[in-house]
């Protein structure tokens, strides 16, 4: 479902002289439908700018990412944008939207830009608050005023709400409490049997255990490493 | 629902706007898809007003092609020009009074473009404006009274409503969020985005507030100068902006 | 009488020449608005300088004219023309609508049906009807050229919105030959129906304005409306008191400072007319002698 062969990233600063920084090169990838792999490697290792490489967030240099088929680094936008409401879901750690959006709406939205019918991506939604234990009384207001835990449920409800065939999570279980965790790990579980693939990043070691299948350090993704193993 | 179709709503290619020897806009290329959001972004002078203005046929471009469902409007005679205007495009100008007839109700502002394609039954024409407003959160209370008794937030839903009664399928917009408060740009911002997705409008959005862009814009085109010198996915062009230009201008901006 | 001092019917030969091709223009595009070189005239504006001007090209010494103001024959600024036109002119004059070959008017159409050969001349004080709501004449002239009128529904609809019902009772704009969208000058919206397929040229003069147009007999005129709204020609709901006529545009007439008020028919000529051929009215002098 994920495939990524021989991808290589740098940054290039323009504004500090144009110096320009390899973080990453060589890098290879394949995750199958059902399963679920974890990223690790030390902070700033290159955990992050992978998940976002595989998002379309940011440019490969060099290399290639498929996700159902499709080439992220030569896809066009609209392909993309497609490929992220069909096909491609992402738990991020931040919480971005309009403000004044009530989180039930904010939740539903993926659905709704899906075309399911608003009475319908509204319960499935209303259905993963609960689930996630938002109280009902919040629906109606935006995130934006939510705690950090509740944001971040907030924010997982909307990754789940559609059954993506392929999901990337960054530390979907970082500030929640254990029955919350719990919620997240199943929902995780689900998403793995009706065979979404899954690439995520756990520092939570015994989530890890429980839901990924494999470990990939992405420290031997970096240019040094590259250059190493060459 | 947004249905990307295989064929682009907006084919632009060679446009170029000189003043003289000044470059308003040179040599842009794009294409637009239906039910897709571009965003303009740029400081004032970079040439995004004037490459919107030649867009929607305001301006006279010097050299290139714009083609709306295959069709060149630069080619078109103005009548044809000025139906497409009030059919199926839209223009919401940043200033509610440019884009407003101020001594005409709201519901006479609302039911204009209903009655210039030929509505001619009052009662029909009021339902339609009292639906609009209701979608654009005005009271229908309001119905009657002038946009100057109304505040800047209402007046540009006001002129949302007027441009979008008509069902248009592009839209294009000039930094419809400037000059208002922060707290009504949010309301306006949700609404615009119910709109485009409800509607499946196609819209070019002119902007200098990159939030703004962010929020509502699929894809992003960075203007300096007049040149387009940078064009892709929202956010990938600003969290991994590859221009020296879209760099300074990404980190001149106070994180949102 | 005439007086020699001036050419026939006040204006030199060119002028009228340059008149007179504007009235064919006007008449071969019914409705449009043609720009004319107004000339300065021994009146104020708002006098009828345009309905003189136009009535001056038209007059040949043959002619009879009658000049009515809101339907009267009487008033100052009827006897004036009228007297402008004899001295200047020599021409006949009358106040009878059957006689008059051609007849200057502000703000009516005469009751008495018009017929092949007449000409009726308007006076009109603002001749573009999209004047309201857009100010800019390159924008008006524009959107009569793409036949853009959905803005003349949108005074309609204003009208509606704000007393229930189209209140604009007269300058009531109408469609000419499904074209052009034009003001029939301040007559009371009851004498709309009389400006379609009608028999006699009618030609409008706006002076100040510098515009001339024309309606050629048996012209198509439709007042504008909405579906849920029709054009209604609406009149005072009373008769005439001095001829007892049920169909005719009616003047109120307040008699007296404890209320008093009669409705006598505007046309003075058509109520005249009726009197003498022995119609009677609720106040009519003879019964209540």
């Amino acid at each position: 479902m994920i495939e990524i062969e021989n991808l290589s990233k740098s940054f290039t600063l323009h504004n500090q002289g144009g110096a320009t920084i390899p973080v990453m090169a060589g890098a290879h990838l394949s995750v199958a439908p059902g399963e679920c792999v974890a990223l690790t490697g030390a902070s700033g290792a290159g955990k992050s700018t992978l998940m976002r490489m595989i998002w379309g967030n940011y440019l490969a240099a060099s290399g290639s990412i498929r996700v159902g088929g499709l080439d992220i680094t030569r896809a066009a936008p609209r392909e993309i944008i497609a490929l992220r409401r069909d096909t491609l879901g992402y738990v991020s750690q931040f919480l971005r939207v309009v403000p004044r959006v009530p989180t039930l709406r904010v939740v539903a939205e993926p659905l709704l830009s899906l075309g399911t019918p608003e009475a319908q991506a509204e319960a499935r939604a209303a259905e993963l608050l609960a689930q996630l234990n938002i109280p009902e009384r919040l629906w109606s207001l935006s995130p934006t005023t939510f705690s950090g835990g509740e944001q971040q449920r907030v924010n997982i409800a909307r990754g789940f709400v559609h059954g993506y065939p392929a999901l990337l999570l960054d530390e979907p279980t970082a500030s929640l409490d254990a029955t919350n965790r719990e919620v997240v790990l199943r929902l995780i579980e689900d998403a793995k049997a009706r065979g979404a693939a899954i690439v995520g990043i756990f520092h939570d070691e015994a989530a890890r255990a429980r839901v990924c299948d494999r470990e990939v350090d992405v420290t031997g993704f970096t240019p040094a490493a590259a250059r190493g193993a060459a | 629902m947004r249905d990307f179709k295989d064929t682009a709503l907006l084919q632009v290619e060679g446009l170029t706007k000189r003043y003289g020897a000044r470059i308003g806009c040179a040599d842009v290329s794009f294409d637009l898809w239906p039910g897709e959001v571009l965003g303009i972004v740029g400081e004032s002078g970079s040439g995004k007003s004037t490459l919107l203005s030649c867009l929607a046929g305001h301006l006279t471009p010097d050299h290139g092609r714009v083609l709306y469902q295959g069709r060149d409007t630069l080619a078109m005679n103005e009548p044809e020009r000025r139906v497409l205007g009030r059919t199926d495009w839209a223009f919401v100008h940043q200033n509610p009074r440019d884009g407003l007839r101020m001594g005409v109700s709201a519901g006479g502002n609302v039911g204009e473009r209903l009655m210039a394609v030929g509505a001619r039954n009052y009662g029909a024409i009021r339902e339609a404006a009292t639906d609009w407003l209701a979608r654009v959160e005005i009271d229908a209370g309001r119905i009657d009274d002038r946009p100057r008794q109304f505040s800047g937030g209402m007046q540009q839903r006001l002129q949302i409503a007027r441009n979008l009664v008509t069902g248009p399928k592009l839209v294009f917009m000039d930094e419809p969020t400037g000059g208002l408060d922060v707290s009504v740009q949010a309301r306006l911002l949700d609404l615009l985005r119910g709109l485009v997705r409800d509607m499946g409008l196609s819209v070019i959005l002119v902007t200098h507030d990159l939030a703004v862009a962010r929020l509502l814009a699929d894809r992003l085109m960075v203007m300096q100068g007049g040149h387009v010198i940078e064009h892709g996915l929202t956010d990938q062009v600003l969290d991994d902006p590859q221009a020296p230009y879209t760099q300074l201008l990404v980190s001149s901006v106070l994180q949102v | 009488m005439t007086d020699h001092a001036y050419n026939f019917a006040y204006l030199d030969e060119a002028t009228k020449r340059m008149i007179r091709r504007a009235i064919l223009k006007g008449i071969a595009v019914p409705g449009y608005q043609v720009p004319f070189a107004s000339r300065e005239m021994p009146m104020p504006y708002g006098w009828g300088t345009g309905g003189v001007q136009v009535t001056a090209a038209c007059l040949t010494p043959e002619d009879t004219l009658k000049v009515i103001d809101q339907g009267a024959d009487d008033t100052t600024n009827a006897v004036s023309i009228r007297k402008f036109f004899e001295r200047t002119g020599g021409v006949e004059t009358t106040t009878h609508t059957s006689e008059a070959s051609v007849i200057q008017t502000r703000h009516r159409i005469p009751e008495e049906p018009l017929r092949e050969g007449q000409i009726l001349v308007y006076q009109v004080p603002i001749p573009e009807p999209l004047r309201f709501l857009e100010p800019r004449e390159s924008e008006t002239r524009k959107m009569h050229a793409l036949e853009e009128y959905g803005l003349m529904h949108v005074k309609l609809y204003e009208d509606i919105a704000r007393h229930g019902e189209i209140s604009t009772s007269y300058a009531y704009p109408v469609n000419v030959e499904g074209r052009y969208v034009m003001d029939p000058s301040p007559i009371p919206k009851f004498d709309n129906p009389k400006l379609g397929g009608n028999p006699a040229i009618q030609l409008f003069g706006a002076g100040r304005e510098q515009r001339i147009y024309a309606l050629p007999p048996f012209t198509e005129v439709v007042s504008l409306d909405f579906e849920d709204h029709p054009f209604q020609a609406s009149k005072a709901d009373h008769d005439c008191d001095l001829c007892g006529c049920a169909t005719s545009y009616l003047d109120e007439v307040i008699t007296d400072d404890r209320g008093g008020r009669m409705f006598v028919c505007s046309d003075t000529d058509f109520c005249e007319s009726r009197r003498s051929a022995g119609h009677r009215g609720r106040l009519s002098p003879e019964e209540m002698a």
